[in-house]
């Protein structure tokens, strides 16, 4: 059954996640609002108060407890969602990795914002950066219409992958910037995720199960690789949900990435997120002037998809990869890290410079993105990278 | 309210812990959980705070629990049977689960998951209202981790984080009261038993089962390594924190405070001291024992100052 989706609403990145929530109507929400993330729930509890959803909504004392809440209702078999952000997802993180090893398909949603110290607000990747390697699926959103649609695969996906999901959207940028967002009905997006049908209960109680035990030296290895085995086998499934919604409602939401102007390009820029369009907007301008740059936006980071990257960079000259955070490892941004490694096998393969741009909610405008390309084009005139990575935007 | 089971009702149910588990001899617990489970006559979702509980009666791939258990973490059991219990409500009001089935939801955590990491998640719980019971076996420190001193410790207790030496007494700080801060709350029902009184304590069980709300009952649970006594005078010590009003009976029941037993003969705390390792440093400083006294008598009086009153 194909439907078209032609109706559209201007909302903001908040906005059509909460609206999101709304049609889904999870059996349970819990969350402690925090900056930029807050409006999601706030909204949310006035669709609780107005009884367009019939969702427990649990307004709990800390992120800790919210995830924690998020476990025990998705373990009762119920369908379970939250929102946060930086210091709030921070707080959860003990909570993160058990939610995942108990293969718990809990969607959360992100307004990505810097960590502290300093304390600051505004977006950069270092929160979710910081979870990257807990088990959960993480879906970077470019805009406020991509957050709706994903938030809706990401509960099909997380059901069917019995795995945890986060979909991010940028601080402020996303989260309290208005865009068009096309909309399904209630009952096509009902239609889409049907009902949830758990591995198991705690309610089942003629059925006991003990969740969460005690595993030590002879049994911990043989769970991890079991619990990488479901990541693997998610790779399949993000791929063809994504595929049926597409398909489905005639609307094209990418999965694992976005080509931009890909075909023959030899300089590619490697983003996530928002500063995706700023990338686009470049490309558009230098692809007038003849020049062979295009745009390979990642929009899921875990599980991470080289086997993409491979495939679509073997035959590029330059690669850029930009980051939205610092994570210390002195030899740049966790995303170049990650492309290098992958592309490492190739026999021919691309030089690779990281960029770390944006920290803290930093402007990053349509000249950086054309600045990027330049130093990239130097690169490839000269056939080398001369530094590790490079600060874009940073005042000396 | 529902009838009193006798003792030989109770031993005929076959609710508690499996053997097998790892708890050590003498340990406490397993009478508790017993008594827990089996005055129950409905089913029971329990969600377990990390600590010696958790940790020997769940050893992958054995399990010693008759009923649907979940440990996520140290802190966070009374979040945890948060969402459990709103699941079950979200799930009835959708016809999921059908409308005259009722279950039971516990959170059970020792004196760290309670009194200190886990307070802010157990405030939480309990001021949004949830279905549950919170039992607290209090055994007075961190055991599971190796007996470091815990806000429930008792004054002049030596434990391996305030041991006892040539110019520390051991604890210089005096227990949290946990069950004024948890009646602060103003829940429906908050109650203190032992082991040592069993009729007590399944009454009180059974009372939490049929009141809905939140619910909070704590129970000592003396502790074999930790206090330093023999393997077969756990009840004994039990008894005797009672007989001493070092751990009184109480409830209070929807801001009632009521009494449950008043030893006919109080005895000195010294008795109940001074049968234990964490206290044998206290022998003959007879100032120390003194003050512990002067401390147990004052919270005593309090509450016998309180029975019969409505507080909230």
């Amino acid at each position: 059954m194909k439907v078209e989706t032609k109706k559209f609403l201007a909302k903001t990145g908040n906005e059509a996640a909460a609206y999101a929530m709304k049609q889904i109507n999870p059996d349970v929400v819990a969350a402690y609002p925090i900056t930029p993330s807050s409006e999601i729930v706030m909204i949310f509890s006035k669709y609780v108060a107005d009884g367009e959803v019939d969702t427990e909504f649990i307004p709990v004392e800390s992120e800790h407890s919210a995830i924690s809440v998020c476990i025990g209702a998705s373990a009762s078999g119920a369908r379970v969602m939250t929102a946060t952000s930086s210091q709030g997802l921070a707080l959860m993180h003990e909570i993160l990795y058990i939610a995942s090893f108990l293969r718990l398909p809990i969607v959360m949603v992100v307004g990505n914002r810097a960590l502290s110290g300093p304390l600051n607000i505004h977006c950069d990747h270092s929160d979710t950066m910081g979870s990257r390697d807990s088990g959960w699926i993480q879906m970077y959103c470019e805009n406020a219409n991509e957050v709706y649609h994903t938030i809706i695969n990401a509960v099909k996906i997380s059901e069917r992958a019995n795995l945890p999901s986060m979909v991010m959207m940028d601080g402020f940028i996303v989260t309290h910037g208005m865009e068009k967002v096309f909309v399904l009905e209630d009952e096509d997006v009902r239609n889409f995720i049907g009902k949830r049908k758990p591995l198991y209960s705690l309610l089942d109680v003629e059925k006991p199960i003990t969740l969460g035990s005690l595993t030590l030296f002879d049994y911990y290895f043989e769970h991890k690789r079991n619990q990488l085995e479901g990541v693997l086998k998610s790779k399949k499934i993000i791929d063809e949900v994504f595929e049926e919604y597409s398909n489905r409602f005639g609307i094209n939401i990418p999965s694992f990435v976005e080509e931009y102007n890909m075909e023959g390009a030899e300089v590619v820029v490697i983003v996530m997120s928002s500063a995706a369009g700023t990338f686009k907007e470049a490309v558009d301008i230098l692809k007038d002037k003849g020049e062979k740059v295009g745009v390979l936006r990642l929009k899921i980071m875990r599980p991470f998809p080289y086997e993409i990257l491979r495939e679509k960079l073997s035959n590029v000259k330059v690669v850029g990869v930009m980051d939205r955070a610092e994570t210390f490892s002195s030899m740049g941004g966790p995303l170049s890290i990650e492309v290098k490694a992958a592309l490492y096998p190739l026999s021919k393969r691309p030089l690779v410079q990281n960029f770390i741009f944006g920290l803290g909610g930093r402007e990053f405008g349509i000249e950086d993105a054309i600045n990027v390309f330049e130093i990239l084009k130097g690169i490839k005139k000269r056939n080398a990278v001369s530094e590790e990575f490079i600060y874009i935007g940073l005042r000396e | 309210m529902k009838r009193i089971i006798s003792l030989k009702e109770l031993a005929e149910r076959t609710a508690g812990l499996a053997s097998g588990h790892r708890a050590c001899a003498g340990c406490s617990f397993p009478s508790i959980i017993r008594m827990v489970l089996g005055s129950s006559d409905y089913p029971v979702v329990v969600s377990n705070a990390t600590g010696c509980l958790e940790v020997v009666s769940t050893i992958y791939p054995y399990s010693s629990w008759p009923c649907s258990w979940i440990h996520v973490a140290f802190e966070n059991a009374a979040a945890v049977i948060s969402g459990v219990e709103s699941a079950y409500k979200a799930l009835k009001r959708r016809g999921e689960i059908p409308q005259d089935k009722k279950i039971v939801f516990i959170a059970i955590g020792g004196d760290g998951g309670t009194y200190d990491i886990g307070l802010q998640a157990l405030s939480g719980a309990l001021e949004r209202g949830h279905d549950f019971l919170y039992l607290l076996y209090d055994n007075q420190a961190y055991m599971n981790t190796g007996i470091q001193r815990s806000s429930a410790t008792p004054f002049g207790a030596s434990t391996t984080t305030s041991p006892a030496g040539k110019y520390l007494f051991g604890k210089v700080q005096d227990r949290k009261e946990i069950i004024e801060i948890v009646a602060a709350h103003r829940i429906p029902y908050v109650a203190q038993a032992s082991i040592s009184h069993w009729g007590d304590l399944i009454k009180k069980l059974r009372k939490a089962y049929e009141i809905e709300g939140p619910k909070f009952l704590s129970v000592i649970a003396p502790c074999v390594i930790g206090w330093g006594y023999k393997e077969s005078e756990t009840v004994e010590i039990a008894r005797l924190a009672v007989e001493t009003c070092f751990w009184p009976l109480y409830e209070i029941e929807k801001g009632v405070y009521r009494v449950n037993y008043k030893p006919k003969e109080k005895l000195p705390v010294k008795a109940w001291l001074l049968k234990q390792e964490r206290f044998s440093h206290l022998n003959g400083r007879e100032d120390l024992i003194e003050e512990i006294q002067k401390r147990v008598d004052e919270k005593w009086e309090k509450l016998l100052r309180l029975d019969g009153l409505k507080v909230f």
